[in-house]
């Protein structure tokens, strides 16, 4: 069940076409298919898909795809359009009501991720000098309210909870009079996990919500969430009134279509999403950033944004210089795996890449990166930058230097010197396609459409992907 | 004898409170799967492309899986070319027999049981990603044991989520079964090595492990899964005897990839459909059972504690066409 990224998908629709000459309607329509089949296998809801597909075609159809020479991309270029409107646009910020308490209600399926959740939202507005009170609201599941408590202690804020015998109503009506008494800005109140098609317990919510007067109304929807996505937020958004999305469990290897469904029954716009099992892993959702996901088309702009965050653009610029003099040494090595690291676990980085996500097996093993680094320190700084150097005895002083053995240190500088082989090679590379790409308006080929539009010169050079680390 | 009729043979020998479980629990999933297959026939009469594509839409729309669909489809335009068929009214009784093939999936010899014997110590491991429902499965699953007669021991091994190892012993508290747990952040192997030892002296028959949920593109966590599984295979021969994936039924495509990487990680022996009540798209099934070599052994269809049963095709076949079924065989007699 291999999940083909719909960029290469629609390219080999148009590679069979190719023969014929001319790109008509027909062609459009195959492409189509296509374009359906990849929103469907990432789970987008058939419904939307077919709304989505209707209104792609009648662009597709129009002058500006099968006047141009590349119709396959052209085709891509629409869909991510398409696809970016639909999913909305700018990047939504949380409310903030005009006389505090902000209330924000968290509400969904069970097992979807609230308390958690709610955990890692506290912690957010902290970051913003925010002061939340978390409020367990959940009084079903067991250890629910301990949960919340555990993680309002991870977090260090308040947790309000009257324990689970008082009704959630009652619970949440006197978290807002303590919020108000103790100073603090957010109340974050947490639900029980259920069905949407329990009234009971969807009666029960909206009492909440007319005691509570909530701000916002965030549904925690799972990102691994099938074709029943829609009838979730439909019937959440029809009872409750959302103002909100959460997306949670985005680091995994779904595609993520729930999103695009969500979104285009609510009308709401996700806020945030879920990225990790850290609490500070909550991270504001770029509607752009997911279209290019939902393709397979790997997300480039937060990695690059990543990097930014992580890298010293004055050394990469340096170190950039001196590769395109064929220059690469041990110090350059490790500073830029240093700065890799810095940018967090490398599957997650790798993970991020596009056509990276088909390499599952590429396993990365960062202790191995560990060892590695020992042995760089080990050495001198003359053999640093001079690995000609680097006899019998001097490798045996290093294996004994970093606790490795002179066999792993031998297998390391194998690498280093077929890295460097590369570099030479990919400095080269680039350098051409850049040339090329001007000429023809598309970038590197397995980047797909984004990457021609990808500002990526002006982030600067300061991309730390001139090395190769040593996979096991 | 018509397939229906043989089928309802079968189930009329079975229990009825179970079959009745079965039919409420899939009420929805039979509404948007069959319902809409149904109203499809009524509507089309005769066989054209918008048709199949609709059909296609349905099987989609009940989350049965886009490879599954289309081989499907495919066979079906087969069909409808080789026996000449036009009416689409014809076509439905061979839609209802490949979905039920496809459901026993050339493994309706295979065993949905668990592979647990007595008068031996009996480990079943729990794996799956977050939130799917690992701790309250274990929590019904110790019941339904205890019922039997068993002596049931549970493992805290989710020492990560915060507060998982107290949900776990509120279960244990309600069915009445211990709980052996280290504090939250402590080496879930430890913990499991430590419910080995405490189910070997106390005489257990069957040992429940949790873990903490994670999901399967996490290879350092896989990885401490592993360690996990290895420490049963040392310290019980033949443990684990049973590795439950646990997932959720509102899951969609990404299903496939769970029950895969955790296959071969942890080395699933079957699988736990959960939430297949109310809303659930037990379509998935379907799509499990064709795409993959895992059978579904036990299905959550609600939330008390006597809600976790067997998994039986032919009850989930049944709860499934019943209105067919009828019909048929009405016509029939």
């Amino acid at each position: 069940m291999a999940f083909e990224s719909l960029a290469s998908r629609l390219q080999s629709a148009f590679d069979k076409l190719r023969g014929r000459g001319k790109i008509d309607e027909q062609a459009v329509n195959e492409a189509m298919r296509e374009v359906r089949l990849a929103l469907l296998e990432a789970d987008v809801n058939f419904k939307v898909v077919k709304d989505f597909v209707a209104r792609v075609k009648e662009r597709a159809i129009g002058q500006e795809v099968l006047k141009s020479l590349t119709p396959g991309q052209m085709v891509i270029k629409v869909v991510n359009e398409e696809l970016t409107e639909l999913m909305g646009g700018n990047v939504a910020k949380i409310a903030v009501a005009a006389k505090p308490p902000t209330v924000v209600m968290m509400v969904g399926l069970q097992g979807a991720g609230k308390t958690t959740t709610t955990g890692k939202l506290a912690k957010y507005l902290q970051k913003q000098n925010r002061k939340p009170l978390l409020v367990a609201g959940d009084i079903y599941r067991p250890a629910a309210i301990k949960q919340l408590q555990v993680l309002g202690e991870q977090v260090k804020a308040p947790v309000f909870t009257l324990g689970d015998q008082v009704s959630p109503v009652e619970i949440a009506r006197q978290a807002i009079e303590h919020a108000k008494e103790n100073h603090l800005d957010y109340v974050l109140i947490d639900t029980a996990g259920r069905l949407h098609i329990d009234e009971v317990l969807m009666d029960e919510l909206k009492q909440v919500r007319d005691v509570a007067k909530p701000d916002e109304i965030l549904l925690v929807v799972d990102a691994m969430t099938g074709q029943d996505a829609v009838n979730v937020a439909e019937s959440f958004n029809q009872q409750l009134e959302l103002t909100g999305v959460i997306l949670t469990k985005l680091d995994g290897d779904t595609r993520g279509g729930a999103a695009l469904s969500v979104k285009a029954v609510t009308g709401q716009p996700i806020k945030f999403a879920g990225m990790g099992e850290k609490l500070d892993s909550l991270e504001p959702f770029h509607p752009d950033r997911m279209a290019s996901r939902i393709l397979g088309m790997g997300d480039v702009l937060s990695l690059i944004e990543k990097a930014q965050e992580a890298v010293d653009t004055e050394k990469a610029k340096e170190m950039e210089r001196q590769m395109r003099q064929g220059e690469f040494t041990f110090d350059m090595f490790l500073d830029s795996m240093q700065q890799m690291r810095k940018l967090g676990p490398l599957e997650d980085i790798l993970g991020m890449m596009p056509g990276m996500n088909k390499m599952k097996d590429l396993k990365v093993d960062e202790k191995q990166l560990g060892r590695v680094e020992a042995i760089v320190k080990s050495m001198t700084l003359t053999e640093r930058a001079n690995p000609d150097l680097l006899n019998a005895s001097r490798r045996k002083r290093i294996a004994a230097g970093s606790g490795t053995s002179v066999q792993e240190v031998n297998r390391f500088i194998k690498q280093f010197e077929e890295m460097k082989k590369m570099m030479k090679q990919f400095t080269g590379m680039a350098d051409k396609m850049q040339k090329k790409s001007k000429k023809k308006g598309f970038g590197l080929p397995f980047m797909g459409k984004s990457a021609g539009n990808l500002p990526l010169k002006e982030r600067g050079p300061g991309f730390p992907f001139n090395f190769k680390p040593p996979f096991k | 004898m018509s397939f229906f009729k043989k089928l309802r043979d079968a189930i009329v020998q079975k229990s009825e409170a179970v079959t009745q479980k079965f039919t409420q629990g899939l009420t929805k999933t039979r509404d948007v799967l069959v319902g809409k297959v149904e109203e499809l026939i009524r509507r089309y009469k005769k066989i054209d492309e918008d048709f199949f594509e609709e059909l296609e839409e349905i099987l989609i729309g009940a989350d049965v899986g886009v490879t599954t669909v289309m081989e499907l489809i495919d066979e079906l335009r087969d069909e409808v070319r080789k026996r000449k068929i036009e009416e689409a009214a014809d076509l439905q009784p061979i839609l209802s027999e490949k979905l039920v093939a496809l459901l026993q999936g050339g493994g309706s010899e295979r065993d949905t049981s668990l592979n647990i014997h007595p008068g031996q110590l009996n480990v079943i491991l729990f794996v799956g990603v977050n939130g799917v429902g690992k701790t309250t499965t274990i929590g019904k699953m110790a019941h339904m044991l205890k019922q039997q007669g068993n002596k049931v021991l549970l493992a805290a091994g989710d020492t990560f989520r915060a507060a998982a190892i107290e949900q776990l012993e509120v279960w244990g508290g309600r069915v009445g079964v211990d709980v052996i747990k280290h504090q939250q952040g402590a080496d879930p192997a430890a913990v499991i090595y430590d419910a080995v030892q405490a189910a070997k002296s106390r005489g257990v028959d069957v040992l429940l492990c949790d873990t903490a949920g994670r999901l399967q593109n996490k290879v350092n966590l896989m990885e401490e899964l592993a360690k996990v599984y290895r420490v049963l295979q040392r310290e019980i021969p033949g443990a684990p005897h049973e590795v439950l994936l646990v997932l959720d039924a509102t899951t969609g495509q990404n299903a496939m990839s769970q029950a895969k990487t955790f296959g071969q990680s942890a080395g699933v022996t079957g699988i736990v459909l959960t939430k297949l009540d109310g809303t659930a798209k037990g379509g998935i099934v379907i799509a499990i059972r064709n795409e993959l070599n895992l059978p579904v052994k036990y299905v959550g269809l609600g939330e008390k504690m006597d809600d976790l049963q067997p998994f039986d095709p032919e009850q989930f076949v049944h709860a499934l066409f019943a209105g067919v079924m009828d019909d048929e065989a009405k016509t029939g007699e």
